[in-house]
């Protein structure tokens, strides 16, 4: 019971009428680790995180925190020794930042004072500021605090730096990473190949309610073989079927005048590929070649990008 | 890292206190606007003797004597004028009656379904008789009274005091967990430990300390205004404005058990609210309705509450005579709370 993991859930189910957001999950975050639910808006991974986190039931399957499962009567102490960050939780407008620490505190039996808080985050200048004037990333680092109010075992993080600029982003990110090195467990969900890379020890991606993956970061990329990717802009028109019959090329893309060549990692590759770009007479504008990524391997499993649901100014993810 | 953290049912409490508190809007609508009320309705209501008759006399010059006695009366207001001016006068309702003496009898001319023009009709008519020799049999004596509690202002304040209950209880409780809901701060209480109890005593507490100050303002400032005062206990008036405002808080609670949008819980508030506002009898008594209509307003909660206040302020009543009220009171309260604790949804 003791080294159970901190989460494991099993054919995780959920139904919404016709609708299935979650279909036969499997899952499994061992204890002290930072596990990372990727996948683009409507994959299903807010619903999972709420189930999880005891929110929703499942419609079938089982879950189970550090062993022991919602609804049997130990509700409340699986409650001390979780902590939870939402998307877009307005925390009382009108009370001050330590106001809203004490608070949250107040509901645990063991836990951090809202000193220990307000160094942690770095707002012990804002800590007489009223919550509906902190600045987005400042809400957002209250908002882990109080994920952190009672010192829990198994942190969840849904989409924690969405809309922040990337200092603030930092900032929170070291959180997160100090929190592990104590010894935490952390569940995130986020759009960012970046933070993923930077946070976690294991990745899996959903899309439509299932796992399409899950590894560590490095395996992910590696299993997407041993490839390069090329990417240009044309003025004009290309030949991509030249392009295509290269023994060196596996696909090209176009989106717009965008191009983007999935070929061989070799320079004898590219240097095909851009011999028949010569051949084709045409001009390729802001060439770049990069290694694969976890936006690729997404791109590869789900056909789409990753930040392609949401239009709201997430970064470059490199197949727009 | 400490191991006695404060205590939850305080902060919450306080939680509440301090976003009330520095709600700036909310404090105006809950402490300022019922004074307002009470000045606005206050004056233009104060009671007052009621005007004189007003009087026109034509065809004075045969029976002077009958004239000044008219003129010179102190229960009358009479003045003499030409027959054409005083016809128009009548017709427009500048005087209550018009006396002509220019016959051998007075002829007295005014409407008759007018409660003014009889009562004007009544008094030209004594003080002519007396002037023309009439002496009364009975010789009665006069004792004039004037009733502590009997005033308009008297009946207002104990409506006015019920009506901020109300709203205060339903804005201050049920809408804000729509507010909480929408804004997801009830999910994310629901996934910390905190006792599901303590969120709804929080509030209670939080009310009630808040309802001893609007009580406070309101009694004071009615006292100091306009001399009202409380003739029961002072202890029954706070006991039954606590039980109007828990029921008003249950009541409240039920809408906002389930309703996830701040519109439609604006709609649904006002739409409890208003029949209250118009039927309940806060401002003017509902006995003004057809008779069918008093047993089903008598059990409205706020009709339960106004009535009970009104008895406690002018009657002097005793909260063991209030039982009917009381009990309306509890049964609107209780089922209301108790479906919507059944109900109730965090997120």
């Amino acid at each position: 019971m003791s080294d159970a993991p901190a989460i494991r859930c099993q054919r995780l189910v959920k139904r919404y009428g016709e609708l299935v957001a979650v279909a036969g999950l499997e899952l499994e975050v061992k204890r002290g680790v930072c596990f990372g639910l990727l996948g683009p808006n409507g994959a299903g991974k807010t619903t999972t995180v709420e189930m999880l986190e005891g929110l929703q039931a499942p419609t079938s399957g089982s879950i189970e925190l550090f062993g022991i499962s919602w609804g049997k009567g130990q509700d409340q102490a699986l409650r001390e020794r979780i902590g939870v960050q939402l998307q877009a939780t307005e925390l009382g407008d009108r009370l001050h930042v330590d106001e809203v620490f004490r608070l949250f505190r107040s509901f645990y039996s063991r836990g951090r004072d809202p000193e220990e808080l307000l160094d942690l985050v770095d707002l012990r200048d804002a800590r007489h500021q009223q919550f509906s004037q902190l600045s987005g990333g400042q809400k957002q680092r209250v908002a882990v605090a109080t994920a952190l109010a009672g010192q829990p075992d198994l942190l969840f993080l849904d989409e924690p730096t969405t809309g922040l600029d990337p200092r603030a982003r930092k900032q929170l990110w070291k959180l997160v990473e100090r929190f592990r090195a104590e010894g935490g467990s952390v569940l995130l969900t986020t759009h960012y190949m970046e933070e993923a890379q930077q946070l976690c020890d294991e990745i899996a991606i959903m899309d439509h309610g299932r796992l399409m993956a899950q590894g560590t970061p490095r395996s992910l990329v590696d299993g997407l073989g041993d490839v390069q990717f090329l990417e240009f802009e044309l003025a004009g028109e290309l030949d991509s079927g030249g392009l295509e019959a290269l023994e060196a090329v596996e696909s090209v893309q176009r989106r717009g005048p965008r191009y983007r060549v999935r070929l061989g990692r070799s320079l004898s590759a590219l240097s095909s590929v851009l011999g028949e770009l010569e051949r084709q007479n045409v001009v390729p504008i802001g060439l770049s070649t990069h290694q694969a990524t976890l936006d690729d391997v997404f791109l590869q499993l789900t056909g789409r990008g990753l930040t392609e649901d949401n239009g709201n100014g997430a970064p470059k993810s490199g197949d727009e | 890292m400490t191991s006695a953290g404060p205590s939850p049912l305080r902060e919450l409490t306080l939680a509440r206190l301090r976003e009330f508190w520095r709600e700036k809007g909310i404090l105006f609508w809950v402490f300022g606007f019922p004074v307002l009320m009470t000045i606005g309705l206050g004056i233009a209501f104060r009671s007052q003797p009621p005007e004189l008759p007003r009087v026109t006399v034509i065809g004075g010059a045969r029976a002077p004597s009958l004239e000044k006695a008219l003129v010179s009366s102190p229960r009358l207001v009479a003045r003499s004028s030409s027959a054409d001016t005083a016809q128009g006068d009548l017709k427009r309702g500048k005087v209550d009656v018009v006396v002509d003496l220019g016959g051998a009898a007075p002829v007295y001319h005014y409407d008759a379904l007018k409660e003014q023009g009889q009562m004007a009709r009544l008094l030209v008519d004594e003080v002519l008789q007396r002037a023309a020799g009439r002496r009364d049999p009975l010789q009665a004596t006069e004792a004039k009274v004037s009733e502590l509690g009997s005033r308009y202002i008297d009946f207002l304040l104990p409506g006015l005091i019920g009506l901020n209950l109300m709203g205060s209880s339903m804005w201050g409780v049920g809408y804000n967990f729509v507010v909480q809901r929408k804004r997801r701060l009830l999910r994310r209480l629901a996934v910390t430990p905190m006792h599901r109890t303590h969120l709804f005593f929080a509030y209670f507490s939080a009310r009630s300390l808040l309802l001893l100050l609007e009580l406070l303002v309101l009694v004071v400032f009615g006292r100091l205004a306009f001399g009202t005062v409380i003739q029961g206990s002072y202890l029954s008036f706070f006991a039954m404005s606590v039980a109007g405002a828990a029921c008003f808080a249950g009541i409240s609670l039920l809408i906002g058990a389930r309703v996830e949008n701040t519109e439609a819980a604006n709609g649904w508030m006002n739409l409890v609210q208003l029949p209250m506002w118009v039927l309940s009898g806060a401002f003017f008594s509902y006995e003004r309705f057809p008779d069918w209509l008093h047993a089903p307003i008598r059990c409205l909660p706020l009709t339960a509450l106004v009535d009970a206040l009104r008895a406690i302020c002018n009657d002097g009543a005793r909260l063991t005579e209030l039982g009917a009220e009381l009990l309306v009171l509890a049964v609107w309260g209780s089922v209301s709370s108790l479906i919507a604790l059944k109900t109730f949804r965090w997120q």
